[in-house]
Order: structure tokens, then C-alpha cells, then sequence
């Protein structure tokens, strides 16, 4: 007797050659039936006896095609049909709760072998593409998924092309972005189109010109990363100066020649997202003007056909980076800079999606930056919001959250509000998110400071709004990642984030749940002297500590501290323009600066990179610390650490132990404030969250012993460590607010 | 309360305490209705410390910041009403010292002191000398000016360089030692209100003293209040370079910083150049220049291009300058 079931399918189910795979399952199986996408999930109506339906259903989980991601089958019965056979049906348009974008993907082994096969009819053809690869999230208009509902609209198939998107048996059976070099989008390079414009742009590159690209979600600088010259001329095009650049290589075996990679490391170069993956450097073929004495150099695959084409045809690392100057966003319809040519073609973009960037922990890998492939992030809240809801996060590394229900999405990485076209930007895409998704927000969650630019779009948005402290939402965002139920200690090490007391925090012990936090335990505090100023300048953050302490017991010889002045030493004393931080990121810049490593920040985070550059490799048993009980808190005496890091300078230590030594004790310290919290309140789950548990050494070490000392310990993978990940804290405490209100 | 250093803050305390009051106005100064020419009145209490700085004290900066707000609304000042609020305990010597400035200000603005007051209150009720200035002018013939005027496509005039005053004073209070070099811009600026007036009449939209909050929060509060957008030039900012090295160290921006001897004025395309050209005719306006734009994008907000191209958005102080940076 045949019944009939609706399977509800959700997850990444869209734009991943989803349907095709049910439909050659359903064949296999003897369904009959159909199967649409609806939202962003899938629905199939199957008929047929009910062992063959049972071995269909767990055949959906496991067969499923790799990027696709299964979060969820709902099967109910309906009245019974009697199907011809088995169909991909039309979309319905139906909305459902926040359906998926799927994200785009790196070419795929199949797309590959026919990029590179003479034979084939779309033999060196850059925007070859398959149900499991290509273009997604950057040329969506609006959902469900399909053709006519993306840029891919202004091209009408050809025949040929028709035809395999509409043979089921074929690997392109409804693959969107279908095109061949007959009926699909075209190159063009200073004047030229189709054929001749790759050829063209390569002898640019190979000449030492940098040239503009049209990536999958904006244009991005090309240039070759041997060659000293075209580096610098890059660097100053983009006026960055000191930050490290990405090296796009040709695969996984030039990537060893640069960096060193664990098996890990590997599998996370060679995935569909193919994100650039921050990875220790290896000395040799790139040219110094790439990472500027960094320790990590940034690598990754090509992402597109048209990449793997460049890196063929150039057979050496290339820098490939943001077309963007200074802060502003990466463009994505045209590039302002004075390049050597552009590299472009007439499929538009639509979504601005920068390259990720992953850095390996060892066992894990935590998310420096979600962008093309990684986002838009799908993630369940703990606690479903009762209203739909928008988080808007933080001012610098924004993104923002969208969630309805249990559902909530991340959006990719937009970068500094100060920037007026970020802000631009950062409005255009939530606006787009809004359209795209069908959500309607009643409700905006954003930061305590009221200086965040994030913060005053919260404000003229007019609608209900519920402040969330910055560092509760860096580790709720850790926490929901993971689903934890909570409560659960949280450690967010971060530069600055306003507290509920008026000074600004950064090395904060917290007793967390989804709605509230209780302060446990907290770094001692120092004047910032200039505040901004003191962030750039790490040296005046070591004079505030020595001169201004919370716990400053004797006053610094003059040290060898270029920041030091009597100007700065009395704004100090007189607390002119010296807000006070409780922070780790400025303790570690203090650090950094007394040992002589960094004098100003160039870009947010050096003064941190240079410490931990300086003590990898070294080992070394902590510096003097003190932990203290103050005002009901346990207060970790950042002074006492400092003076014996600069007695250990004077003894002669070599620089690179004392800087693991600061690790050590940052990281004992750390275990120990946890255990103390843990006495007091049972608790023994932690979460570890803020940009400074970006620092590999101080990350690994932190969650090697909570682990030992038998914490259940976590830390931020998919979403961010750092202040992108706050949105989604904000998000997961608003709406667990929201519901219990 | 912490809203001594203007900007949002005291932006929404005045939101906050206005209607209270019944007036809706936004401006330093309002019109007195009573027929032609319109009466323009204005009043300041000056709480400053120190109260000698190089460049000026109390008693001047009582004068000229009134004369100023009277100034700005396009009018031309005619008297000032002065109140003191004394602590006991004050040295006479210094009451009389403040007074001779008052004096000497006055005379120099040609605005005389008509009437005034004097209250001693005990040790502690007050810190050493206040002091409150009323003034009162008349419209200047065709003078429209307002906070709500600009008009998009308006070019945006600055007076003379920013940040003395805020750098002069706080360098004096906390004994930073850039005193020596940088001196307080206090002045009036009556006369030049006069001639641009004269130059431009209707085409000189508004005008504005960035006293305290510096030149970004007056520049916001235009904004706002115009629903226009700003656009800065970097590279046309007079910033004097002891002023920038004094704020890189304070940790200061210089659009942050309180003058009280500029002024900046939005004045329509066309009659710009005219108007530029009798500023610098005086002493005060002799290094009158154009910075900027208005434009009718990012309403309510101000733009600066910065020195490396890229487009930073110049937000209103909030409080203390608290950093934004994580
Ligand atoms: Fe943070
Ligand atoms: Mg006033
Ligand atoms: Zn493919
Ligand atoms: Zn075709």
C-alpha cells in the first residue's frame, strides 16, 4: 500500500545541486513524486511503500552532495497522490522562517578537469560552473534560488546548455549559473573581449603591472607575489602600508613551498569555501613586501575558473586582494584605482562578498573574517526570538544578524563604520538581506556605546531597540555557536568594549546566561592616555600602566619607552584624556612595546602579532602575577607583570622567552580566575571569545589547560572572535530577552 | 551630569530641558519679534578654568563669546548685560582684573555694558568666579541667516584656523607646557559678520560659532538641523601645526576642539567668492577659506575626505571623546 510524505528538508539545501541529488535518489529508490524548493528550504512530496520511503529519508541524509548541509528533516503525511514519477518541480515562492542564501563555491574537481581538457566545449572557458560550484550568494536577487531570480537572468541559455540543465541525469541539471563560451558571460581587458583579454592581463601581471580582477564578490588587486616591485606599487595604490597581503597559489603543493600546513590546514584550503588561511610562513620565494616580517602569511586556492586560469598561465604565487583604498568597502561594480588594466566581465555582482579568512588553531580553526563562502552564516539561536530581529553589531569588522524564530543568519564581513561608504554599504546590505530573506525586523539589538555608528542606525531606525554590553555579546555568541544552554563562565579578552560601568573593558570573567551576566573577575585597570592615540601607540599604553595603574606601586625609572614624555607622564597624573580600560589587547600591546616590538599599531592587533611572532617556538614558565579580591571581584594585577618583564629585559633574557613567558602567565592566570569562578559558582563550562583569543599561542594554550583542569572549554570557529561575532551575540541575547519579557 | 564637553550630550540634555521651557530654538542667540528691525537676544554664563590664559581670560571671552552668538544670527550687537556670581574668598584684585578686561573688550567691540550684577555665595558654592553675559543686537538689513538654511550645493567658509583655544586652555589647566606656543583665537567676530552680510545679504544662509564640540558638532548640528549633507576637504582644514602636534599627543581631534574666534559659514555657490574676498579683508577673516560642501546626500551627516582619499565620516563628541576602537 503506497502512502505519501512531505519531507521538509532545511539547511544549506539550495544552490548546491540539492534537487538533482533527490531526484537521482528518488530514481534509485522507486519514488515517485516531486521535489521544489520553497524559501530557502526544499520540499518533496514522495509516494511509495513505506519501507522505500524510510530507506529515501535516511538516504537524503547520507548520500548528500558536499557542500550541502542537512540541519533538519520534517516528515508529515499527506493525502495520497498517485504521481507519474519523479519531478523537479517549479519554485514556489511562498515564504518561509528566514530561508538560506547558499553560498558560493570554489570550482569543483569535475568543473576543473573540464577547465583544463582541450576536448571539451568549455575548455578554458572562466566561468564554468556546475550544481556544485560557482556562483551563489553574489549574484542572488531574491529567493528561492532559481535562474531567472539572479544576475545570470541577462544571459538566455544556448541549446546545449539547456539541454544538460534540463537532463536529469546531468551534472548540471538546474545548475543556476550555467554558461558555456557560447551563451555565457565574457572577459574584457582594456578594450579587448572574450579570447584575447586573459591573455592580455597575464603579460600585464607578467611584466610586474598590477591589474584589477572581477572576482565572485568584488574586484580584487592582482599582482605577481614574487616581485618586489609590483608588490610596492600595489601596497601604495591601496594605501596600506604594512598590512600583510594573500597569496592566491596554484595548489596545495605550492602552498607547502610558502607556508607551513597541517593536514587540517589543507583540508580547510581545499574546501568549498576555500577561504585564505592565516599559516605560519615560510622563508623563501615571496617577495618582503608581502607580510613585512610577519609571521603568518594569508594563502589560498583560486576561487573562481578565471583564477585558475590566471595561475596557470602565470605558474607563480599571485597577491590577491581587495580593490578597495584604505578603509573603504571592496567595490563591486567598478574600480577607482589606477591599475595597469581591469580584468572584468559582464555578469554583475550583487552581493559584496570579500575573501574569508581562517586561522588554524591546531585542532580547530576559528574565523577571522566570513565573507565569500562562508557567509551568510545560518545558525540556530538557543532561545528563539519572538519578533524578527536585526543586530547590527559593533563599529569596527561589522556584520550584522538577521534572526527569526529559532533562525538566525550572519552576514558577511563589511568592515569600519567610520567609513562613510561602509556605512553605506552596511545599510545597502542589510537592506538587501531584509528584500532577499523576507524578514521584517521589529526589533534592533546593538552595542552600549553610544558612539558606535552601528548604534545610532539603531536609534534612527525608531523601532524597540535592547542594548546588549559588548563583551556579554562576544562570549553569547561563542555559547549559541556551539548551542550551549547555559549558564557558562564567558572570557572575552578584547582592545576596548564599553562596560555597564562607564569604563571600558577588555579582560573580562563573566557568569553568562542567554539574558543577563554577572562580572566575576576583570584585568586591573589603566588610564589610556589620548585614548585613541593610546591605542595606536602601544608604548603609551605601557607608560599609562606604569604611571597610572590601578595597582602602580613605584614609579618607572625612565625606560626606554619612545613614548614616553612629561607631557604624557602629567596627562596621566591629571587624567586629561585618559579613559581607563580594564583590557587584555592593551595589556598585551604594553607588552609588546616594552620589549621593543612594536612603536605604533599600524593596523588594529600588530602590536599583539609581533609579541606572539616573538614567542613562538620559545617555552618559558610564567612571569610575577597577581591575582587580587577587590570590590567583589577578582582583579588580575597587570603591573605586577609588566615590572617583571622588564626586570627579565634587564637580566638579558632573550626577547622571545620573555615574550612566551607573558603568554604563559596570561594563560595561567586565566585558568585561574576560571577555577576560582567555577568554585563559586558550580559552573564549569567556558567560553573564550574577543580578538585576542585570535592569538594561536594564547588560544591553544588557554583551552589545552581549561581542558586539562577539566573545564568544558570553547571557542568562536564559524563565527568570529573577534567584533564581527558580536551581531550574532547581540542577536542571541536579544531574542532570548524578547521571549522572556 | 556629564555633558560639560558638548556635543551629543549636551545635545540631548538641551533636547531634553528646551520644551520644557516652551522654545523650540536650536540656534545660540533668538529673535525678539517686535516688529522691524528685528531684536536679536542671547545669553552665556562662562565657568572656564583657568580663568587667564594666554590669548585672553574670563572676562574677554564673556564679552566676545556673547557678542559672537548675537553676531551669528546676523545681527549687529548694540549692548550686554553682565552678571557675576562670586565665591567668598576671591581676591578683589582679581575681580578688578576681570572687570578691566569686560572693560577693555567691550570698548574694543564697541558694544558697551549697559547694566549688570554682582551675588557673593559661600565658600564652595561656586568655584572662584562665574560669570553670565546677555547681549542684545538688531537684525542686520536683509540678514536671513539660520542653523536651518543650508542649502545643498551651499559652499562651506571657515574664518581662520581651528583648535587654539580648546589646546591653549587645557594646556593651562593641566600644565601640559604647549601654552607657551599656542594662544587662545578669543575675538570678535561682529565686524566680520557685518561685512559678509553687506557681501552676500540673503545668500549667506548660516552662520555659527564652533565654541565648544569644536567644528564637528557644529558642522553636525547644521546638518541636522538643515537636513543637508556635509562633504569636508582634509586637505583645506587650518589646522596650525602646534595645534596638530599638541592634539596627537592629547590624543585630540582638532574637529573636536572649541574655538572662540572663527566662524563658519554656509553661503550660496554663486556668491561665495564674494564673500571670501571681503572676510579676508579684515584682520579676523584674513585667513578665511572654503572647506567644504553641502549636498543633498547622507542627510544629517558630515563627511570628510581624508588626506589618503578615503571618505571618514565626522561624528558630533559624545561625552568625553571615547574611543571607538576595539
Ligand atoms: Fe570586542
Ligand atoms: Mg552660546
Ligand atoms: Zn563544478
Ligand atoms: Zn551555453
Amino acid at each position: 500500500m503506497d502512502a505519501t510524505w512531505r519531507i521538509e528538508v532545511r539547511g544549506i539545501v539550495q544552490g548546491v545541486g540539492f534537487r538533482p541529488f533527490v531526484h537521482r535518489l528518488a530514481h534509485r529508490a522507486g519514488i515517485r513524486g516531486t521535489v521544489r524548493n520553497a524559501g530557502g528550504h526544499v520540499v518533496i512530496d514522495a509516494t511509495g511503500t513505506r519501507p522505500r520511503l524510510e530507506e529515501f529519508v535516511s538516504g537524503l541524509r547520507r548520500g548528500r552532495p558536499e557542500a550541502a548541509k542537512v540541519d533538519e528533516v520534517r516528515v508529515s503525511t499527506v493525502p495520497a497522490d498517485d504521481p507519474a514519477g519523479f519531478f523537479i518541480v517549479d519554485s514556489c515562492t511562498a515564504g518561509g522562517t528566514l530561508p538560506q542564501i547558499p553560498p558560493d563555491l570554489a570550482t569543483c574537481a569535475g568543473c576543473l578537469r573540464e577547465l583544463f581538457d582541450p576536448a571539451d566545449r568549455r575548455y578554458r572557458y572562466p566561468f564554468v560552473n556546475c550544481t556544485a560550484c560557482g556562483p551563489r550568494a553574489t549574484i542572488i536577487e531574491a529567493l528561492p534560488y532559481d535562474r531567472e531570480r539572479t544576475t545570470m537572468r541577462d544571459f538566455s541559455m544556448c541549446r546545449a546548455c539547456a539541454a544538460e540543465y534540463h537532463d536529469p541525469a546531468d551534472r548540471r541539471f538546474h545548475a543556476e549559473p550555467i554558461a558555456c563560451p557560447r551563451c555565457g558571460p565574457r572577459l574584457s581587458f582594456l578594450g579587448t573581449t572574450g579570447d584575447a583579454a586573459l591573455p592580455a592581463a597575464v603579460s600585464v601581471i607578467a611584466e610586474g603591472g598590477v591589474v584589477a580582477v572581477k572576482g565572485l564578490g568584488g574586484f580584487q588587486l592582482v599582482c605577481d607575489a614574487t616581485s618586489e616591485d609590483a608588490v610596492t606599487r600595489l601596497r601604495s595604490l591601496k594605501a596600506r602600508e604594512l598590512k600583510p597581503l594573500a597569496v592566491m597559489v596554484r595548489d596545495l603543493t605550492t602552498a607547502c613551498v610558502i607556508a607551513e600546513l597541517s593536514d587540517d590546514d589543507l583540508r580547510v584550503l581545499s574546501s568549498p569555501s576555500a577561504p585564505i588561511l592565516l599559516a605560519p610562513r615560510h622563508r623563501g620565494i615571496l617577495a618582503t613586501g608581502v607580510g613585512h616580517g610577519l609571521p603568518d602569511v594569508g594563502v589560498f586556492l583560486p576561487t573562481t575558473p578565471l583564477h585558475h586560469l590566471l595561475l596557470d598561465d602565470l605558474r607563480r604565487p599571485l597577491v590577491v586582494t581587495s580593490a578597495n583604498v584604505g578603509g573603504s568597502p571592496m567595490p563591486i561594480e567598478a574600480v577607482v584605482l589606477e591599475t595597469d588594466g581591469v580584468l572584468g566581465h559582464d555578469r554583475r555582482i550583487l552581493g559584496r562578498y570579500d575573501d574569508s579568512v581562517v586561522r588554524s588553531l591546531g585542532r580547530r580553526a576559528t574565523t577571522i573574517r566570513s565573507g565569500r563562502g562562508l557567509a551568510p552564516l545560518p545558525l540556530e539561536l538557543p532561545i528563539p526570538t519572538s519578533r524578527p530581529l536585526l543586530a547590527v553589531g559593533a563599529q569596527l569588522k561589522s556584520t550584522f544578524t538577521l534572526a527569526d524564530g529559532e533562525r538566525a543568519v550572519v552576514g558577511p564581513h563589511i568592515g569600519d563604520l567610520e567609513d562613510a561608504e561602509t556605512l553605506e554599504a552596511f545599510q545597502d546590505a542589510v537592506d538587501r538581506a531584509q528584500a532577499v530573506h523576507g524578514v521584517r525586523p521589529e526589533l534592533i539589538a546593538h552595542d552600549l556605546h553610544p558612539g558606535y555608528l552601528s548604534t545610532q542606525l539603531a536609534h534612527a531606525s525608531g523601532k524597540p531597540r535592547i542594548a546588549v554590553q559588548h563583551h556579554h555579546a562576544h562570549v553569547a555568541a561563542v555559547a549559541a555557536e556551539h548551542g550551549l544552554p547555559g549558564p557558562f563562565l564567558g572570557v572575552a579578552y578584547d582592545g576596548l568594549g564599553l562596560g555597564d560601568d562607564g569604563t571600558f573593558w577588555g579582560g573580562e570573567l563573566l557568569l553568562a546566561d542567554y539574558v543577563g551576566y554577572r562580572r566575576l573577575a576583570r584585568f586591573s585597570h589603566a588610564p589610556m592616555p589620548g585614548g585613541a592615540a593610546a591605542v595606536r601607540r602601544p608604548g603609551r599604553m605601557a607608560l599609562g600602566y606604569l604611571v597610572g595603574g590601578e595597582t602602580a606601586v613605584r614609579k618607572p625609572s625612565p625606560q626606554r619607552l619612545a613614548a614616553d614624555s612629561p607631557s604624557l607622564r602629567r596627562m596621566i597624573e591629571q587624567r586629561v584624556n585618559c579613559p581607563v580600560a580594564s583590557s587584555a589587547g592593551r595589556l598585551f600591546d604594553a607588552a609588546s612595546a616594552l620589549l621593543g616590538l612594536c612603536e605604533v599599531n599600524s593596523f588594529e592587533g600588530e602590536a599583539a602579532l609581533r609579541l606572539e611572532n616573538a614567542a613562538t617556538g620559545h617555552n618559558a614558565e610564567p612571569l610575577a602575577w597577581r591575582l587580587e579580591r577587590r570590590d567583589g571581584l577578582w582583579v588580575y594585577d597587570g603591573v605586577a607583570t609588566l615590572h617583571d618583564l622588564l626586570a627579565a629585559r634587564d637580566d638579558g633574557e632573550p626577547v622571545g622567552r620573555i615574550a612566551a613567558a607573558f603568554h604563559a602567565t596570561v594563560a595561567a592566570v586565566t585558568v585561574l580566575m576560571c577555577e576560582h569562578a567555577a568554585t563559586e559558582t558550580g559552573v564549569s563550562t567556558v567560553c573564550l571569545s574577543g580578538g585576542v583569543f585570535q592569538n594561536r599561542l594564547l588560544a591553544v594554550d588557554v583551552l589545552d589547560r581549561l581542558e586539562a583542569a577539566g573545564f568544558d572549554a570553547y571557542i568562536g570557529e564559524r563565527v568570529p572572535v573577534n567584533d564581527a561575532g558580536i551581531s550574532f551575540g547581540q542577536a542571541a541575547v536579544a531574542a532570548a530577552r524578547s521571549s522572556c519579557a | 551630569l556629564g555633558h560639560g564637553s558638548g556635543g551629543q550630550l549636551m545635545a540631548e540634555l538641551l533636547a531634553d530641558l528646551t520644551p520644557r521651557l516652551g522654545t523650540p530654538a536650536l540656534d545660540d542667540a533668538a529673535i525678539v519679534v517686535t516688529g522691524r528691525p528685528e531684536i536679536v537676544l542671547s545669553t552665556d554664563s562662562f565657568v572656564v578654568t583657568p580663568r587667564f590664559f594666554a590669548g585672553g581670560d574670563i572676562g574677554s571671552l564673556a564679552v566676545h563669546g556673547t557678542v559672537n552668538d548675537v553676531a551669528m544670527m546676523g545681527a549687529r550687537p548694540v549692548a550686554l548685560s553682565l552678571a557675576y556670581i562670586v565665591e567668598e574668598g576671591l581676591p578683589l584684585e582679581e575681580l578688578r582684573l576681570v572687570t578691566a578686561s569686560v572693560a577693555r573688550a567691550a570698548r574694543a567691540c564697541g558694544v558697551p555694558v549697559v547694566t549688570g550684577d554682582t551675588k557673593v555665595v559661600g565658600r564652595g558654592a561656586a568655584d572662584g568666579l562665574y560669570l553670565t553675559t546677555t547681549g542684545v543686537g538688531v537684525r542686520l538689513p536683509g540678514a536671513c541667516v539660520s542653523a536651518s538654511q543650508a542649502q545643498p550645493g551651499d559652499l562651506v567658509l571657515l574664518s581662520g584656523p581651528i583648535g587654539l583655544h580648546g589646546v591653549s586652555i587645557l594646556s593651562t589647566r593641566e600644565g601640559l607646557g604647549f601654552d607657551s606656543e599656542i594662544a587662545s583665537d578669543t575675538r570678535p567676530l561682529h565686524r566680520l559678520v557685518a561685512t559678509m552680510i553687506a557681501a552676500g545679504a540673503q545668500d549667506v544662509h548660516v552662520l555659527r560659532d564652533p565654541t565648544r564640540g569644536g567644528l564637528a558638532s557644529a558642522l553636525n548640528e547644521i546638518a541636522t538641523a538643515s537636513s543637508v549633507g556635509i562633504e569636508l576637504e582634509e586637505s583645506s582644514l587650518p589646522v596650525p601645526a602646534q595645534v596638530a602636534a599638541a592634539c596627537e599627543v592629547l590624543g585630540l581631534d582638532p574637529l573636536h576642539v572649541a574655538n572662540e574666534g572663527c566662524l563658519v559659514a554656509f553661503v550660496a555657490q554663486e556668491a561665495a567668492g564674494r564673500v571670501l574676498r571681503a572676510m579676508r579683508r579684515l584682520p579676523e577673516g584674513a585667513r578665511a577659506k572654503l572647506i567644504g560642501r553641502a549636498c543633498d546626500a547622507h542627510h544629517g551627516r558630515v563627511v570628510m575626505r581624508t588626506l589618503v582619499g578615503s571618505r571618514r565620516i565626522v561624528d558630533m563628541l559624545v561625552g568625553e571623546q571615547l574611543p571607538r576602537i576595539c
